[in-house]
């Protein structure tokens, strides 16, 4: 009897399971989050485009206030990873860009009120190229960049 | 559609610092299989909130040149021990998840 119930409810959740997250992240997600991933700038084939859509400018400043951490040489292309720091105030938001990719932009990170301007993850990179860490504050672009030599790929198959 | 959210969060001298591990392909779009040509199609974490105290310390974009299960490391100001963090991923087919951990 309880076995019974058991199977049904398994088969039950089994069977909905992808349309129901999928439902529920709609539902439960409201509409405009999702709208603000910014496509037209993943979408973008250069580095400039992509800051452009991205952030309204693609004039970024050198500065020695964004501290960017990758390895000099990456022997898998498909996990490189990379931390940006800085130590700017009022920072808004952090964008990573493999300057080498098909399309460059990788990340951005919208900093909350309370988020310190940190960030670690790990990128995949096509081909040796800089690593491009881009941090917007009140007063404009601040951008630091790093070479990391590729030696496999981590694009296409 | 696998596993779930990793999350530690410790704090020290005022900043919380939270690393994250997500069980996720990450396939590009790009990528074709290869004993059939046929594309892989995308299918990658578009967005990640961060939230403390029901409130967004990071929002992140992401395209599909995060690598396979992705790590996420960030850190913000307060946070007090047993206090949540919570975690959520939407990818580009609408699936989602929810990991939480507490301060330690």
């Amino acid at each position: 009897m309880i076995d019974a119930k058991r199977r049904t409810l398994l088969k039950g959740s089994l069977g909905v399971s992808a349309i129901g997250v999928a439902v529920a992240a709609g539902l439960l997600t409201p509409g405009t989050v999702l709208a603000n991933w910014p496509k037209a700038a993943f979408a973008a084939t250069d580095t400039d485009a992509a800051l452009k859509d991205l952030l309204g400018s693609a004039s970024t400043e050198n500065s020695d206030q964004v501290k960017i951490k990758a390895p000099d040489i990456a022997e898998n292309g498909a996990v490189v990873p990379v931390t940006v720091e800085s130590d700017v105030e009022g920072a808004k938001s952090i964008a990573i860009i493999a300057s080498g990719n098909g399309t460059p932009l990788i990340a951005s990170f919208d900093l909350g009120a309370d988020a310190v301007p940190f960030v670690s993850t790990r990128i995949k990179m096509a081909k040796t190229a800089d690593v491009v860490a881009v941090v917007q504050t009140e007063s404009g672009l601040l951008s630091a960049a790093k070479p990391v030599k590729v030696t496999i790929g981590g694009c296409g198959g | 559609m696998a596993g779930n959210i990793k999350i530690r969060a410790k704090t020290s001298n005022g900043v919380t610092t939270v690393k994250s591990l997500m069980s996720h392909e990450m396939e590009t779009g790009l990528r074709k299989d290869k004993t059939t040509g046929e594309p892989i199609p995308a299918h990658f974490i578009q967005e990640v909130t961060a939230k403390w105290k029901d409130q967004v310390v990071m929002t992140a974009f992401w395209s599909g040149g995060v690598s396979k299960n992705p790590y996420l490391s960030f850190k913000f100001n307060g946070g007090e021990k047993g206090e949540a963090i919570e975690i959520t991923w939407v990818d580009n087919q609408g699936q989602s998840e929810t990991g939480t951990a507490e301060i330690s």
